[in-house]
């Protein structure tokens, strides 16, 4: 049990419950499809740019709590920030749940990101922790094409 | 069969053990080595058998005895081993052609599992005798394979494929299906067995329909012939599919039966060794079924097992086995339906032990984790059935499966693992 309350953390429940920024958007400058068609998890990032900052995020989809909770926490942690930072938070959000189990993971500058550190017991379900964000690089490097992390 | 086959087929039947009494599921799974081990500290409960089944040490057994006294090629060498091998090959098809109860051995085409049976059909048969206009006919409960390879062949012709409706039950509509059939169709491609829902086809009435039309039946059998006994003659199909690995035999092999004079008429599917009669640059001509659509070296190995495989369910009381396994389906359905969140999807009349459900906010990837942590092996996704997801409006199910060896304590931990689901997303 205790590997599982890893896994599902409240703050993921939540977001898989009740997940931010779960909306479909008018007039995006970008937008994105994440697919696993083995799993099943799809959904769709929606970006609003004021300059090189994103100023909104959306998404909708459907997908596990691990999915579904990483997409919604994912908007949360890069609305507001530059092109940049958002790139170098996805890298370091996946250098965090790629990370060797038995090695300290550095999740400095991740903030609540760091709840999905549980997923590194759960070799299968990494891929479901990543889909969003590598949507999310496919809109921000503006490539048409669905992504998969399958 | 030579002495020396003789001598090899005995050793191969050795190590199998009588059943007699009445059936002993807690006997039978110490057949089955990969039973006995713990997942995560806790006893394995294996209840992904639709996906594939375990192996019991009879067929382990013979796979080993194969490659340690008998491995050679078949059809070819004049020398002893590969007349030993050919003729344990030679065997297996006769097993699997008394298995399906089968008119004649040359009516078994050894395949790589039920997709490359549909797949051989669609590109001989199919190819030969489906032209614009025409259509094919499947179900809406089809797994992807007994879908895709029409769906290729009716781009290729400019043929149409026509779908069979069914309830929410997950029962197919019988007027329904004769409605759909006319003069253009020139194929009935429909699963015995859903891989989802469970629900056991009217597959004789269906039959009986398309023949009085004249309209060639192929039945998926990938789910049927795990769970009950199969006669294609009394079903008077024309083709039936299924995969070794879902009848307790080695992966990578499967069987497609077919009626002779169809066979017979059908070119051929791969092209190389073994399936000719005389090759010249100027022209080929090809051997008679089965030879024919065996192209290349067989997978030998899984043949001989597969028939393994078949000796050890013909020791076992099959019916008895059956009967438990119905007990065993009627008990987990009791105890899944108390679960308050959660729903069996697939609730037809006719049903076999394959359990698809949802549970209310807890996605099906999820459960499949959780009861992982259980030592329990479930299936979730959409189980290469998306057409049926979204005829249930679900992304995908959580699907148990239980075989003979599964017993009533299997279930009971199933349940206790998804109540713990229940709680972890409270």
């Amino acid at each position: 049990m205790s590997d599982l309350r890893e896994l599902y953390q409240q703050v993921i429940l939540d977001h898989n419950r009740s997940p931010r920024n779960f909306r479909i958007m008018v007039d995006p400058d970008r937008t994105s499809e994440g697919n696993n068609p083995l799993c099943g998890d799809h959904l769709n990032v929606f970006v609003k740019f004021e300059g090189d900052r994103i100023a909104d995020i959306a998404f909708l989809g459907a997908g596990c709590a691990i999915s579904k909770a990483s997409a919604s926490l994912m908007t949360d942690a890069v609305k507001g920030r530059t092109l940049q930072e958002a790139e170098s938070l996805f890298r370091k959000f996946h250098d965090v749940v790629t990370s060797d189990v038995s090695s300290q993971p550095d999740t400095d500058g991740i903030g609540k990101l760091a709840v999905f550190t549980g997923v590194r017991e759960f070799p299968v379900r990494i891929k479901c922790a990543t889909l969003a964000w590598h949507a999310l690089l496919a809109a921000l490097e503006n490539r048409s094409q669905p992504v998969t992390t399958e | 069969m030579s002495p020396s086959a003789h001598a090899l087929a005995e050793r191969l039947s050795c190590p199998l053990v009588e059943h007699a009494g009445p059936f002993d599921p807690y006997r039978i799974r110490r057949d089955f080595p990969v039973l006995s081990q713990s997942i995560r500290g806790k006893p394995l409960v294996y209840l992904d058998n639709a996906a594939t089944t375990q192996k019991p040490r009879h067929v382990l057994d013979v796979l080993e005895v194969f490659y340690e006294a008998a491995n050679a090629n078949v059809h070819r060498g004049v020398h002893h081993l590969s007349q030993v091998a050919t003729d344990s090959y030679e065997g297996a098809r006769g097993k699997v052609r008394q298995f399906l109860n089968a008119a004649h051995d040359r009516e078994i085409v050894f395949t790589a599992g039920t997709t490359d049976s549909i797949n051989l059909v669609a590109q001989t048969f199919g190819r030969t005798h489906v032209d614009s206009g025409d259509e094919i006919l499947v179900s809406a409960m089809e797994h992807h394979s007994n879908i895709v390879p029409w769906q290729m062949l009716c781009e290729e012709k400019g043929a149409t494929l026509r779908v069979i409706p069914m309830n929410d039950r997950g029962e197919l509509l019988i007027e329904e299906c004769e409605r759909r059939m006319n003069e253009r169709t020139k194929l009935v491609a429909v699963v015995h067995v859903s891989n989802v829902l469970g629900t056991r086809n009217p597959v004789s009435a269906i039959v009986e329909l398309a023949r009085k039309r004249g309209i060639p039946v192929l039945l998926d059998g990938a789910q049927a012939v795990p769970h009950f006994k199969v006669d294609v003659q009394a079903l008077g199909c024309d083709f039936y599919a299924f995969s070794g690995h879902k009848l307790y035999g080695p992966t990578g092999i499967g069987v497609l039966y077919g009626r002779s004079e169809l066979l017979d008429s059908m070119p051929p599917y791969r092209g190389g060794g073994g399936m000719i009669r005389e090759v010249a640059f100027e022209n080929t001509t090809y051997a008679d079924p089965p030879a024919r659509f065996e192209a290349g070296t067989p997978h030998i190995a899984g043949c001989i097992g597969l028939g393994a495989a078949i000796d050890y369910l013909n020791r076992i009381d099959l019916e008895a086995a059956a009967a438990y396994e119905n007990d065993l389906f009627a008990y987990a359905t009791d105890a899944l339906s108390e679960i308050s969140d959660l729903r069996i999807v697939g609730t037809a009349e006719e049903k076999v032990s394959v359990i698809s459900f949802v549970m209310d906010g807890v996605h099906p990837h999820d459960v499949g984790t959780i009861v992982d942590q259980q030592g329990v092996a479930v299936r979730a996704g959409h189980h290469c059935a998306q057409p049926v997801m979204r005829h249930f409006n679900v992304p995908a199910t959580t699907r148990a499966a239980t075989a003979f060896y599964n017993t009533r304590e299997d279930v009971d931990t199933l349940v206790r693992a998804l109540h713990t689901a229940s709680e972890v997303f409270l």
